[in-house]
């Protein structure tokens, strides 16, 4: 079976697949860069948590 | 002065060492005792797997290291306990076994006031007939030396894809009670962009397989996250990533014998199947390393220390129970063994009081269910914790532990790459609060949805190199690495 057909009841059928604008988000430089900082900042919101 | 002996040099043991070298090494005698003269950062292991890292990058000499913060390194293995003593030692010690070239083999006992057992895992591959890359024929990126051997193997399999053959790559897990599923989950992507990298990925089938009962459990029972507007399983976001690189999965399998070209395993049902293949690397299942422990009298007491699956006995609680009354409680908070208030085990090294994701067995009874993970943000977290109550104990603050780094209550951040390169690189990041679900505090989820997230993009992949260069950094305790989070 080849998951690109996608067929109906099939396992590839149901997930959400990204659309285009998602995935050029996804590497698109200025919105990671805020990502990287967003990320980071929910670390150091998780690993000040884990300590109290 | 006291001697503090650690055995194990991998992130919790290592952890251990360094806090307590920096806070008591002048005043106390600290021994490390580890079977390797190696660090090793584990998580860039996958990078090794597929050709994008060397072994030189992800390891370093221990030694120099200890010497510089003067703690005793051995390359040793440890081979047994005597927490009382014996006829000959009026004080508890360990016996260990040399494994250096110089004195490989020869044993010693070394006298400690408190012991921490930072073992980590046997990597289990006997648990399955034909598991593992020395006496089966699957690969592992367990080790630096397994990935290397794994990415020879890709290699391989590119070079004739190139030639125009077409290739079944199966990776996952290699046991129905194995965990580390985020580790074969990392590498399948990897292996998926390496690639499409190399101009092949339209001639290979791609086959997740493992034993959890959805995409996304990774030992944890899953993870719910706020995204898109909605509260949604991560179940849906693993099988998104799935379906959007064309890779098939199995679940709830518990692979049971791997041939040259097949793999065998049992469903939940209680079918069992066949599966064809030529690239499989799959994740082993863990056991405790294989410590004995003895009394005064020299009678065998491993069962008093340990688990029956070799993990240290810690304060958890072992009662048996059903999976609707386990509780956040069970779960250890200080990691002190019940029966010798001075020893310890951290880590993958301490024994869990049960699974968290809710056990599963096939109709033939046969378990199916990942074993719980324990990543290295908890694990450093543990290390850290028993670091400052021994130091604590030591200073005669308190006759009991100090610290504490329950799983119930910490969280722990995963960045699993799915690709590597600076500007088409991924990884999906993941947060989860607390690691073991506590339904008392969020009744809903088991989770603070604030701080358990999930997303995949390039930072993601940026966050994993930094990460990789920070913990090294870290680890060999270069300028500043005691203000750098664990």
């Amino acid at each position: 079976m080849s998951v690109k057909n996608k067929e109906p009841y099939q396992q590839a059928y149901y997930p959400p697949v990204p659309t285009g604008f998602t995935r050029a988000m996804r590497n698109s430089l200025l919105w990671q860069a805020w990502r990287f900082i967003a990320i980071n900042l929910k670390m150091i919101k998780l690993i000040v948590k884990s300590h109290s | 002065m006291a001697r503090i002996v650690i055995l194990g040099a991998g992130i919790s043991g290592h952890t251990v060492a360094r806090y307590l070298g920096k806070w008591v090494g002048r005043k106390h005698d600290i021994v490390v005792v580890s079977p390797k003269p190696t660090w090793n950062w584990i998580p860039s292991n996958i990078w090794v797997g597929v050709g994008q890292m060397s072994e030189e990058q992800v390891v370093f000499e221990l030694p120099p290291i200890y010497a510089k913060l003067g703690v005793d390194f051995r390359q040793a293995r440890g081979v047994s306990i005597n927490p009382e003593g014996d006829a000959a030692h009026a004080k508890p010690f360990v016996t260990i076994e040399y494994t250096d070239a110089a004195r490989s083999g020869q044993t010693e006992a070394i006298e400690y006031d408190y012991l921490v057992n930072a073992t980590g895992p046997k990597l289990n591959f006997g648990a399955t007939e034909g598991l593992g890359p020395e006496d089966g024929y699957t690969t592992s990126v367990c080790t630096p030396q397994h990935a290397l051997h794994a990415n020879e193997k890709l290699q391989e399999q590119i070079a004739a894809m190139q030639a125009g053959e077409r290739r079944t790559f199966v990776i996952g897990t290699g046991h129905g009670m194995c965990t580390c599923q985020g580790a074969a989950f990392e590498y399948i992507y990897n292996v998926d962009h390496t690639l499409s990298e190399a101009g092949v990925r339209d001639k290979a089938r791609i086959i997740w397989i493992s034993n959890e009962y959805e995409l996304g459990d990774f030992g944890m029972g899953g993870v719910h996250i706020k995204r898109g507007g909605y509260i949604t399983n991560g179940k849906v976001f693993a099988e998104s990533l799935m379906v959007e690189r064309g890779i098939e999965w199995i679940t709830r399998a518990a692979v049971n014998k791997v041939e040259p070209d097949k793999i065998h395993y049992e469903d939940l049902e209680g079918n069992f199947h066949e599966l064809e293949y030529d690239f499989a690397m799959l994740i082993p299942p863990f056991a405790g390393v294989g410590l004995q422990a003895f009394d005064k009298q020299g009678e065998d007491i491993t069962s008093r220390l340990f688990a029956p699956n070799g993990f240290m006995k810690v304060d958890a609680d072992y009662t048996p129970k059903p999976y609707e009354d386990w509780g956040k409680d069970d779960w250890p908070r200080t990691y002190q063994n019940p029966s010798y208030p001075n020893l310890f085990a951290v880590g993958i090294a301490f024994a869990p009081p049960h699974l968290i994701s809710k056990p599963m067995q096939s109709a033939n009874g046969t378990p199916i269910n990942p074993a719980p993970p324990r990543t290295g943000m908890p694990s450093a977290g543990m290390g850290k914790a028993v670091a400052m109550s021994i130091r604590d104990m030591l200073a005669g603050k308190s006759d009991r532990p100090t610290h504490t780094a329950s799983m119930a209550e910490t969280g722990a951040a995963c960045v699993a790459s799915t690709g590597s390169h600076w500007f088409r690189g991924t990884a999906a990041t993941m947060t989860v609060f607390p690691v073991v679900p506590d339904y008392e505090k969020y009744p809903e989820y088991g989770r603070d949805l604030d701080l358990s997230s999930g997303e995949i993009g390039l930072a993601g992949h940026w966050m994993k190199a930094v990460l990789h260069h920070m913990f090294i950094y870290q680890a060999k305790l270069k300028p500043g690495w005691s203000l750098l989070p664990d």
